[in-house]
């Protein structure tokens, strides 16, 4: 179809750039998070991200060394480098004061007349002259900005990581996955087998049945369910979310399941019949291999939605920080305590959805075929 | 024990218990209840294939019945009953509910969120989807805008914190308004318009999803019609309007739906971007207010959310018998 009449070339070209346009906006906000997870916390409050290559004017503090003061003709002198006292990666100054109220009034190699007939000099390369009729006694500041380099680390995923507790909360979160996204799938299998290739009264009556709960809100099944899993003993635990998480995903599982295993071809199923087979060496023998595709679609979804939930998490887990999944502990914790913090938000966040990312890269296509089996048919 | 060695266990026991049940099920029918003795051995073959089906969909019955049917009536049995389920006081839930300025203005919000979520990801889907399909590098661009579907709802709000935040050194809304010389504002505070800012970040979330759908479907249509209508002279536009949308119409509106109950289900960008602060409370984010304090409330909401969505529930049902026949 590439070269049939009405395909215009200027065309062409509005449709690649407004496509171009698209994905920038779309990706724009995620490639903002990534960066600034990267950057120096005090970088990021001062410096946009997207202009985080270029150094960042950045405004400091030093104290001159009121010891090495010299008597010269009756003024008291202090020389020295702003550089040489260390504490910052800053190269060139790009202004100076000598007071708290004016700290970037003056430009390098000016002098500044400050309070009490005392002048500061300060050079672009650092070297200061401070002058004063009196004795010094006190160190006094001097204030500058200067450019620093960008500043690129590992630094806030190392301090969300250990500080933090933000590895406590990954464990937990894949505590919760695993067994969640595992055991549904046998369950519904068996299930989708039987009203996909077996004949019995009330077959149309439970998939209905399937297809209705598909859309109950979750929302319907929390108090009740706390409330049982009080009763019987299970409390707010991970036993308790496994269950739950098993049984909010099963519709799906067996929706999809059934639905891809009603397209198998019935020629090798039924004469593996006639051959003697029972349903339990057809379903295990034939139809669980022959659904690999669906099987993975369902495990791909199952994964994705309880890693990135937050609302069943709340509900059926302890609300202690032991157990925080890295969901909560962002919402419940983090956007609390650390809400200014961007660089600290932007690792713990990036930590949070670097493994769905992965997954959902590698895996991209079992996704796309469970959500057309999911939804068109 | 390590919560992380016991999930691993809970994984085989599980695996291991669920094979056993189905293996050993079927075993005990086979050999034991009905054995194909000589003599009614017909009849006992069919009176197993009767009961096979059943051993196959027990427990996943069993967990359906526990988790999603029952919840149904518990949860409307619970909204009955006092804050402490001691005392059935009927209706009285609701009724304080909706005479409730938090739960009005959470209705309302909520029904923009399902009148521009759906519509805003649809179009952006389709629109997408359209555009990439001829598109040498569509799938990477397709790719791309699917992403955010992997990424959870707490951290996409975290993402679109970088985007809304007041600082202009942070937020890019700021950035721009900086750049024009404007002050700095809160848009997660603007009265009214910050429902929007928040409706931005799931539409973001589900364009991949209609678009994945509606490309498949744009595929699936006969290429004549669109040769036809071309030869005919038709632009364009007029190919895709007129011709391409007709034809995925059914489509169209299953995305549609499908997002319209995802809304309803979503708190967690509410609750992480304002706390449902600033008169931005939706239906799910003002239930998990009562969450815990007052169930009876709670689930009053709950219920409520049940009822919304219950036209759709039976409108996937129908389809669905449509298509069995």
């Amino acid at each position: 179809m590439d070269n049939i009449a009405g395909t215009r070339p200027a065309l062409t070209w509005v449709v690649n750039i407004s496509v171009i346009l698209l994905v920038i906006i779309w990706l724009i906000p995620t490639v903002g998070l990534l960066v600034s997870s990267f950057r120096d916390r005090d970088q990021i409050a001062i410096s946009a991200w997207w202009k985080s290559p270029f150094p960042v004017a950045q405004n400091f503090a030093a104290k001159a060394d009121a010891g090495n003061a010299v008597e010269r003709d009756g003024i008291f002198v202090i020389e020295g480098n702003i550089f040489a006292e260390g504490g910052n990666d800053a190269r060139s100054i790009a202004a100076f004061g000598g007071r708290r109220t004016d700290p970037t009034g003056s430009a390098p190699g000016e002098t500044a007349e400050l309070t009490r007939d005392r002048t500061l000099t300060v050079q672009e390369n650092g070297n200061y002259i401070y002058t004063s009729p009196a004795e010094i006694k006190r160190d006094p500041s001097i204030y500058f900005a200067a450019e620093t380099p960008p500043d690129f680390s590992l630094d806030n995923y190392r301090e969300i990581l250990t500080s933090a507790n933000m590895d406590r909360a990954f464990i937990n979160t894949l505590t919760v996955t695993i067994p969640a996204t595992i055991i549904p799938i046998l369950i519904a299998a068996f299930a989708a087998y039987a009203l996909a290739w077996m004949e019995f009264p009330g077959r149309w009556l439970l998939i209905a049945l399937i297809v209705g709960l598909l859309v109950v809100p979750l929302q319907l099944a929390l108090v009740p369910m706390l409330q049982f899993h009080n009763m019987v003993g299970i409390g707010q635990s991970y036993l308790g979310i496994w269950l739950a998480h098993t049984g909010f995903g099963l519709p799906l599982a067996i929706y999809l399941l059934r639905n891809y295993m009603v397209g198998l071809p019935k020629d090798i199923i039924e004469s593996a019949k006639v051959d003697g087979a029972t349903d339990f060496q057809v379903f295990t023998k034939i139809v669980l291999p022959l659904s690999f595709p669906a099987l993975a679609s369902f495990a791909i979804f199952q994964f994705l939605w309880t890693w990135n939930d937050l609302l069943v998490a709340k509900v059926f887990l302890p609300s202690n920080s032991e157990s925080w999944v890295m969901t909560v502990k962002i919402a419940d914790d983090l956007l609390g305590s650390r809400g200014g913090d961007w660089g600290i938000l932007a690792a713990a966040a990036f930590i949070s959805i670097a493994v769905p990312l992965i997954v959902f890269f590698t895996m991209q296509r079992y996704l796309v075929r469970g959500l057309l089996a999911g939804s068109v048919k | 024990m390590s919560p992380l060695v016991q999930g691993l266990i809970t994984v085989i026991v599980g695996v291991g218990g669920c094979v056993g049940y189905f293996f050993l099920s079927n075993l005990i029918l086979d050999k034991v209840i009905f054995p194909p003795k000589p003599g009614d051995k017909g009849r006992n073959i069919n009176r197993a294939t009767m009961v096979r089906p059943w051993l196959f969909l027990f427990p996943a019955l069993f967990a359906l019945t526990l988790y999603l049917v029952y919840p149904v009536i518990g949860s409307f049995w619970r909204s009955l009953h006092n804050r402490a389920n001691t005392e059935f006081i009927g209706f009285d839930n609701y009724t304080t509910m909706f005479a409730d300025s938090g739960f009005q203005t959470a209705f309302i919000n909520n029904f923009m969120w399902i009148l521009v979520v759906p519509a805003g990801a649809t179009f952006l889907g389709l629109l997408v989807a359209q555009l990439t399909d001829r598109l040498s590098w569509g799938n990477i661009a397709k790719s791309l805008i699917f992403m955010p579907m992997a990424i959870s709802f707490v951290g996409a709000s975290l993402i679109w914190r970088f985007v809304y935040a007041n600082n202009p050194d942070i937020g890019i809304i700021n950035a721009v308004r900086d750049f024009f010389g404007l002050m700095p504002v809160d848009v997660l505070q603007l009265p009214f318009w910050n429902n929007f800012f928040l409706m931005v970040i799931l539409i973001w979330i589900q364009t991949g999803f209609a678009m994945v759908i509606l490309s498949a479907a744009l595929r699936g249509i006969p290429e004549e019609t669109v040769e036809a209508a071309i030869i005919d002279g038709a632009n364009p536009l007029q190919v895709f309007f007129k011709i391409k949308v007709p034809q995925i119409m059914g489509t169209i509106v299953v995305v549609w739906t499908t997002i319209t109950i995802l809304v309803l289900k979503v708190f967690d960008i509410v609750y992480a971007m304002t706390g449902g602060n600033f008169e931005t409370e939706i239906l799910p984010s003002y239930m998990m207010n009562f969450m815990f304090r007052d169930d009876g409330r709670a689930t009053a909401v709950a219920f409520v959310i049940m009822i919304i969505v219950l036209p759709v529930m039976i409108w996937n049902i129908r389809q669905a018998r449509k298509e069995m026949r």
